[in-house]
């Protein structure tokens, strides 16, 4: 309940609650404003499905779970503690059937005595198939906390960069001081809070310096040009060389989100850091100390002193240290009926206007859906006392998990029975305050004032004088208590239902390794990731082995420190948006003629051009095929990798990256290249053209264009930085276009200022030309085994002249070509793509062995060791049916006829296949174990995925005008 | 990770594309165990480490970096031309 | 102690205090016939082998810190069989097979779940490699269907099939293929070996290997010397180091493997997906975790974990495949060391030294053959002879160049994979 004249904000707020409706106040959570109306149950557990409350006030919760929204736009396992409420907020319960009062897993509960630690690796097992049909769906349908709605998302999230001197983690006490010294000394400091309001554990104080003076300092920031304040903004992940990932909670408590994101994935390159991300306290392990009722001491005091809210009538405290009688008494202050103290400790004086037991502890909790009473063993014996709120405190963990994301340990500090930062774990980052350990105000405020002084320093700045408040001095005391012993189940990580009972037969089970017991009981794997149990459960673990604590050792913490959306990691790749597109400059005439584009890595081509008639794509490949080989096609060849080359040794490099030679090629004149990989397997084929004496342009594959940049400036700048030569790509420069077929001159001639002849441009011959006015270049080269070329021009004129060149292969019988009829076309002609050269082929494979010529060059050492020069290796062939089946599919295995398709009889493999309109029937390219050799053998193809059979006879992978007089025509 | 290019700055690691141990090319003609030693025995120090790196999204330089593999502090980072040599 | 309902029920009943530890603790002996060198799957599964295949029990497995404690603890959990190199597809086919009796043989359940595998494919050219790929698996006497698109629809429903960047033109179905708790794998073939009389030696850290005239002696360890006659090695992530030992340098260099859970949530996604485009798999584990993983952070590295760019995009390339993800938090992220082999497949051979043998190089893909690893290399240990499914794992092949086992083509770079 509220507290007249407490809280935040005076505006109310309406929202519901697994379809109830009830009024917050602007600045509550939906926690505090749950317990606001008295609402105790919020959640059930994860494999007991036992009755949860709200147990803190902050990020860790590990109960009140809830799904935020509805329908695709439905979040699961929100944080009730976290999210804030804004008008028409639908918040729902998870993990229950059929509701959250009635829930028919709690059934589970009664069974816990069979389901302790790991009981599912000792049963289950068989018969064969029943795992995965009967008892793997009903344990999965049990697991799990929310439901995804499996539904894209509408809203979208973003992610950004950001720079700064001095990262801030965390706005507390120390936080603020760092804050406040860096910024006045004129660092550009970042200070990053995941609390939409920052101020941390001085908004839970009821005495200054507290709120106020955290307003006052916050004031002063803000007026700061050179810091920004990041509230809402929690930093999960401490990553090499200064850089640290964030995520902002941009919108998500808002109600008209007004086209801000929902989330912000920052990546923060900080030059310094200071982590003062504060302390999580830690519960006590006893006797159903599970129970809605039951919270963390400090969240109490959290929700008094910021929300205004109570949770109970009957309010006790149960603590081992001193924090528990600041509480009490800040409770009696406010008016709450305390119904006592219990102090674990005997030696300790009572203090303030409510009863105390020492040496005593709280050993069991009743009431099932709500706390309704306690038991407590007192040095005498036990008693009962009716209560329906129980704080209890059992120390301080400082928040070290940042310092522990580069591999760091933390260590055991006696004193306050935690463990704290190991320094320098995180180069260039400190921890201060709280989380490194220092439990007091006074002590926060100056270690906070340290750590940015020390910052700065290594800036090469100075810092200004601040000066800060008094703070009571006053003592940390705490005698650890981890677990009350006794009967039943006490949990330890409520989340995942462990334990101390789970921990304890673990250790006897020899899982006695504090990872061994992590994975074994799951303790510490569940969404709060241990920040509520692990140390109490290294404890247990460490009492139930005779080890120490710290002998025991801890889990590894591993980013996110505060779980992250993938939405949020992941922003902007929805779609389209996962890579980028690349579109040639003929891509919307393309798209104009009706032509459907498929994807060639990050480009887009056209894969045929269908006219109107034309229903299956086979008609217009057949036909653009059947068009190249009698009159003439235009193909957009772009997307090939263009490198420009220049430089007196441009030869020489050259011929370095090719297993042939380049040095003797002519000015004017182009020749095929094969290039290998220093492993001696071939990388990636094309022509390069000599355009001038030192001057030349390769083209790649479309494929391969990145890698043989990179490869070029590998073998020149780290293999031969002393040849004198300069490469560039100009793929995206020249738009270049081929144009195929018997009546290719005549339509060039047609649009070229000068006109060619066979003697003026041979074939593989190249140079400038001028086209309608614009200087290009032309190259007669041919992949389709026609008389061809390439032209190309500036890309500024590409789309331009694709028309042109279309509209004038039309005149003449021709049209455009796209990706079907350039396969169809280079297979009949059996020349090579990637589908032949994927990685494991040799040039002697493709027929290619003696292009490797007698200079140095990549991969030719490599390609000389013996298996990559074995005769039974597999060599490419070409295929045609013979049998019944006519049908030949790329993918299929090779098989002497009549073998069985086994693995062991395998002979080869198809890579390429099409139905050949040029010469009626069905052709492929595949390799062949000692192939070359067994040209006319028929041998068996089997494609046991498409259920193919068909015997084929082997033959010259040339399968149309081997002698190649059409090129040269 | 952020890795100081020579030429243009510290810059994030993703602007860079890393290929791998710095060695030598060997010079033999013939197959043998240095040709089998470059392509493909390593170190793999656990340690302090020099490998190659292009600066593919940035000034394009190859460089040779010198990394700890354990606790991947970059050391240091220099053209490679002639590095490996 | 025999694990049964029964069992789990009697002892629920009696409070459990009957359960007894799954593996003996005990002091390192001075001598034993066997040491292997690494407690992770691999090595304990080796162990399991040598005691139940080959009756060897005089057997020390040692490892430095914990067992399962390296890649076995850390991984995407999948398993499958669907190479399509000979010599890679005959060991995952009997890996496999040795997954479908696990809990029999071992009395254990690892929850091996074969939910089915689907690798997604998105253009022609990766729809033939895909059914060289599946005709590979069926020669070999796996499983394998070509799905079309509507086909991969029906199974995974909620795939981006509308606006994706790269579009789905189907899948290849490998229903065998699927999950098991990995802590459990190492943990029953630890529990195993260890009532076959096996010693499990935890934090014993080896410093050294002793060699003389060309043969092993035993171990030098954080324990003390231990003298055997076999020693076989099975580290790992740190394979190089403790091959050193023994003057050895392998064709490996160690590379960081992140890997992503989320929290829990109720059942979403059936199968393992594969999503070759993106560098991207995923599957939902049996307490609701949504577990996926990508492409190696692309560094030498020995740190086990990574930075944000391979985070970020393994995340992406969840959104564009399948955006009902993006809701999902992710609650941890891990990195592994792989050994990167530079063809990328692993090695189990002898090794210069008489007695002295090798198992590594798993890069990415060691969790699915470590009831075949194990198998393979307790055979090659026992018999000193190759085991026909492993035949193919030699060390020597990349200097030959002989029996190149190079499924991704790209090259014997390490950095390439």
């Amino acid at each position: 309940m509220r507290i007249a004249g407490r809280g935040p904000g005076v505006r109310p707020v309406s929202f519901s609650f697994d379809g109830r409706r009830y009024e917050g106040r602007e600045g509550d959570t939906l926690a505090s404003a749950l317990l606001a109306n008295d609402v105790a149950l919020v959640g059930r557990s994860f494999k007991y499905h036992r009755p949860r409350g709200v147990m803190t006030a902050g990020p860790e919760e590990p109960n009140a779970l809830v799904t935020i929204g509805r329908g695709a736009a439905a979040t699961p396992n929100t944080r009730a503690t976290v999210q804030e409420v804004f008008d028409g907020l639908e918040a729902f319960s998870q993990n229950r059937w059929p509701s959250l009062d009635w829930d028919l897993l709690a059934l589970n509960d009664l069974a816990a005595p069979f389901l302790g630690a790991g009981f599912y690796y000792k049963t289950f097992m068989g018969p064969r198939g029943w795992w995965e049909r009967v008892y793997e769906p009903l344990i999965r349908r049990a697991a799990g906390l929310g439901a995804l709605s499996g539904r894209p998302a509408p809203e979208r999230s973003e992610k950004a960069f950001a720079f700064c001197d001095l990262l801030v983690i965390g706005a507390g006490p120390a936080g603020l001081t760092a804050a406040l010294v860096a910024g006045r000394s004129g660092a550009d400091v970042i200070l990053a809070d995941e609390d939409f309001r920052m101020g941390g554990r001085l908004l839970a104080k009821g005495a200054e310096p507290g709120p106020e003076w955290a307003a006052g300092i916050l004031a002063e920031l803000e007026s700061l040009p050179n810091v920004r304040l990041m509230p809402r903004t929690t930093v999960t992940g401490a990553y090499d060389q200064g850089t640290f990932g964030a995520l902002e909670r941009v919108s998500l408590h808002l109600a008209d989100p007004n086209g801000l994101p929902r989330e912000c994935f920052w990546r923060i390159v900080a030059k310094r850091a200071v982590l003062a991300a504060g302390a999580l306290e830690r519960p006590v392990a006893f006797r159903n100390n599970d129970r809605p009722g039951v919270m963390m001491a400090s969240a109490v005091r959290a929700y008094l002193h910021r929300w205004g809210v109570v949770p109970g009538k009957r309010v006790a405290v149960f603590g081992n240290n001193d924090g528990a009688h600041v509480l009490a008494s800040e409770l009696v202050a406010a008016g709450v009926n305390v119904v006592g103290l219990i102090d674990s400790r005997h030696d300790v004086v009572p203090s303030g206007d409510f009863r105390v037991w020492t040496g005593t502890q709280v050993c069991n909790a009743h009431g099932r859906k709500r706390l309704e009473a306690i038991t407590l063993r007192t040095p005498v014996g036990t008693e009962r006392l009716a209560v329906d709120c129980l704080a209890v405190s059992g120390g301080w963990n400082p928040s070290l998990h940042l310092t522990c994301h580069l591999g760091g340990r933390p260590e055991w500090q006696r004193d306050i029975a935690a463990f704290v930062p190991t320094p320098g774990a995180v180069p260039g980052l400190r921890a201060a305050g709280a989380c490194n350990g220092a439990f007091t105000l006074g002590a926060c405020l100056s270690e906070g004032r340290a750590a940015a002084e020390e910052a700065l320093g290594a800036l090469g700045m100075t810092p200004k004088a601040v000066d800060l408040p008094e703070a009571p001095e006053a003592q940390y005391n705490i005698t650890p208590l981890w677990s009350v012993p006794g009967k039943g189940r006490a949990w330890l990580d409520f989340q995942n239902d462990v334990t101390v009972k789970d921990v304890a037969q673990a250790a006897q089970e020899n899982f006695r390794s504090v990872e061994h017991m992590k994975r074994y009981t799951t303790q510490g794997m569940a969404p709060d990731q241990g920040k509520n149990s692990n140390v109490n459960a290294l404890a247990v673990l460490a009492d139930a082995t005779g080890q120490t604590i710290p002998g025991t050792g801890t889990t590894t913490f591993r980013p996110p420190y505060s779980p992250v959306s993938i939405a949020a990691m992941g922003a902007g790749a929805e779609g389209k948006g996962f890579a980028p597109e690349r579109f040639t400059t003929s891509h919307r005439a393309a798209v104009g003629m009706g032509a459907p584009m498929i994807e060639a890595g990050l480009w887009y081509r056209p894969s045929y051009f269908p006219l109107r008639s034309e229903t299956h794509w086979r008609q217009s490949c057949d036909r653009e095929v059947q068009m190249v080989r009698e009159a003439v096609g235009i193909c957009d060849v772009s997307t090939l990798g263009k490198i420009d080359i220049q430089g007196p040794d441009a030869a020489a490099l050259l011929d370095l990256v090719y297993a042939n030679r380049f040095s003797t090629l002519k000015e004017g004149r182009v020749r095929y290249g094969l290039m290998l990989r220093e492993d001696g397997f071939v990388m990636d084929d094309g022509t390069t053209a000599r355009l001038g004496p030192e001057h030349f342009v390769m083209t790649t594959t479309t494929a391969a264009a990145g890698p043989v940049m990179r490869h070029l400036e590998f073998v020149h700048q780290v293999l031969r930085p002393e040849l004198d030569v300069s490469m560039i790509s100009v793929t995206e420069q020249w738009a270049q276009f081929a144009v195929a077929g018997p009546k290719s001159r005549e339509l060039l001639n047609g649009l070229l200022d000068a006109p060619v002849d066979n003697d003026s441009f041979p074939f593989m011959a190249c140079g400038d030309v001028s086209v309608m006015g614009v200087a290009a270049r032309l190259f007669r080269i041919s992949f389709s085994g026609e008389h061809a070329y390439e032209i190309a021009v500036p890309a500024r004129f590409g789309e331009a002249l694709f028309r042109e060149l279309v509209a004038r292969a039309e005149g003449l019988g021709g049209g455009a070509y796209g990706m079907e009829a350039l396969n169809v076309l280079r297979i009949e002609k059996g020349h090579i793509t990637h589908a032949e050269i994927h990685g494991r082929t040799t040039a002697g494979d493709i027929g290619m062995g003696r292009m490797i010529a007698a200079k140095d060059c990549i991969g030719r050492v490599a390609a000389s060791r013996p298996g990559l020069t074995d005769p039974d290796r597999e060599q490419m062939v070409g295929l045609r049916p013979v049998g019944d089946v006519k049908q030949l599919t790329a993918g299929a295995h090779l098989f002497d006829a009549g073998a069985a398709p086994l693995r062991e009889n395998a002979q080869g493999y198809v890579t390429s296949a099409c139905f050949s309109p040029t010469l009626g029937e069905t052709r492929a390219l595949a390799f062949l174990k000692r192939g070359r050799a067994r040209h006319g053998e028929h041998i068996r193809m089997v494609d046991h995925l498409r259920g193919i059979d068909a015997l084929c006879e082997v033959t010259d992978p040339v399968a149309f005008d081997p002698e190649g007089g059409r090129l040269r025509g | 990770m952020r890795i100081p290019c020579p030429i243009c700055g510290t810059r994030d690691r993703r602007e860079f594309t890393y290929v791998g141990a710095a060695l030598p090319r060997p010079s033999d003609e013939e197959w043998g165990a240095g040709w089998d030693d470059y392509l493909h025995n390593r170190e793999n120090p656990a340690g302090e480490t020099r490998d190659l790196w292009q600066h593919e999204a940035g000034c394009g330089a190859w460089l040779v970096v010198t990394r700890n593999t354990v606790s991947h502090a970059v050391l240091g980072a220099e053209l490679a031309r002639g590095a490996t040599a | 102690m025999r694990f049964s309902a029964l069992k789990v029920l009697k002892e629920g009943l009696t409070g459990n205090k009957g359960w007894t530890p799954h593996w003996r603790d005990p002091e390192p002996k001075p001598e034993y016939d066997i040491v292997i060198i690494g407690g992770g799957g691999h090595g304990l599964a080796t162990a399991f082998y040598l005691a139940k295949e080959h009756g060897l029990t005089n057997v020390a497995v040692l490892e430095k810190g914990y067992l399962g404690g390296g890649n076995v603890g850390r991984n995407t959990t999948i398993v499958r069989a669907n190479y399509f190199l000979p010599g890679n597809s005959e060991f995952y086919s009997h890996s496999l097979k040795l997954w479908e009796g696990m809990e029999d043989e071992l009395n254990y359940n690892v929850m091996h779940s074969q939910r089915g595998l689907i690798n997604l494919f998105h253009s022609d050219g990766q729809r033939d490699a895909f059914a060289r790929r599946g005709n590979a698996m069926i020669n070999q006497g796996d499983d394998a269907v070509l799905l079309d698109r509507e086909g991969v629809r029906k199974h995974l429903p909620y795939l981006d099939f509308d606006n994706g960047r790269f579009p789905i033109y189907g899948g290849l179905y490998h229903p065998r293929g699927g999950t098991a708790r990995h802590d459990a794998v190492a943990w029953g073939y630890a529990r195993g070996a260890s009532d076959r009389g096996v010693d499990l030696i935890q934090n014993c850290e080896v410093t050294g290997i002793d060699i003389e005239g060309g043969k092993v002696r035993g171990v030098q360890t954080s324990r003390g010397a231990i003298r055997a006659k076999k020693v076989g090695i099975v580290v790992a992530g740190r394979s190089g180091q403790v091959a050193a030992m023994a003057g050895m340098r392998l064709p490996i260099e160690s590379h960081v493997l992140q890997a992503f859970v989320t929290e829990g949530l109720k059942p979403v996604i059936d199968h393992v997906i594969s999503f070759g485009m993106g560098h991207f798999y995923i599957s939902q584990s049996d307490k609701g975790g949504l577990v996926f993983g990508g492409d190696l952070d692309f560094y030498a590295s020995y740190a086990a974990r990574g930075n944000l760019p391979m985070v970020e995009h393994v995340m992406e390339a969840g959104m564009t495949l399948m955006p009902m993800i993006g809701r999902a938090r992710v609650l941890r992220s891990w990195g592994g060391i792989m050994d990167m082999t530079a063809d990328g497949s692993p090695i189990i051979d002898k090794t210069g030294v008489d007695g002295l043998y090798i198992d590594c190089g798993w890069c990415y893909g060691g969790f699915k053959a470590v009831p075949g690893s194990g198998f393979s290399f307790a055979h090659l240990i026992a018999q000193d002879r190759h085991h026909a499914p492993a035949a193919g794992f030699r060390l020597d092949r990349f200097r030959t160049g002989h029996g190149l086992l190079d499924e991704e083509g790209t090259g014997s770079q390490h950095n390439l994979h």
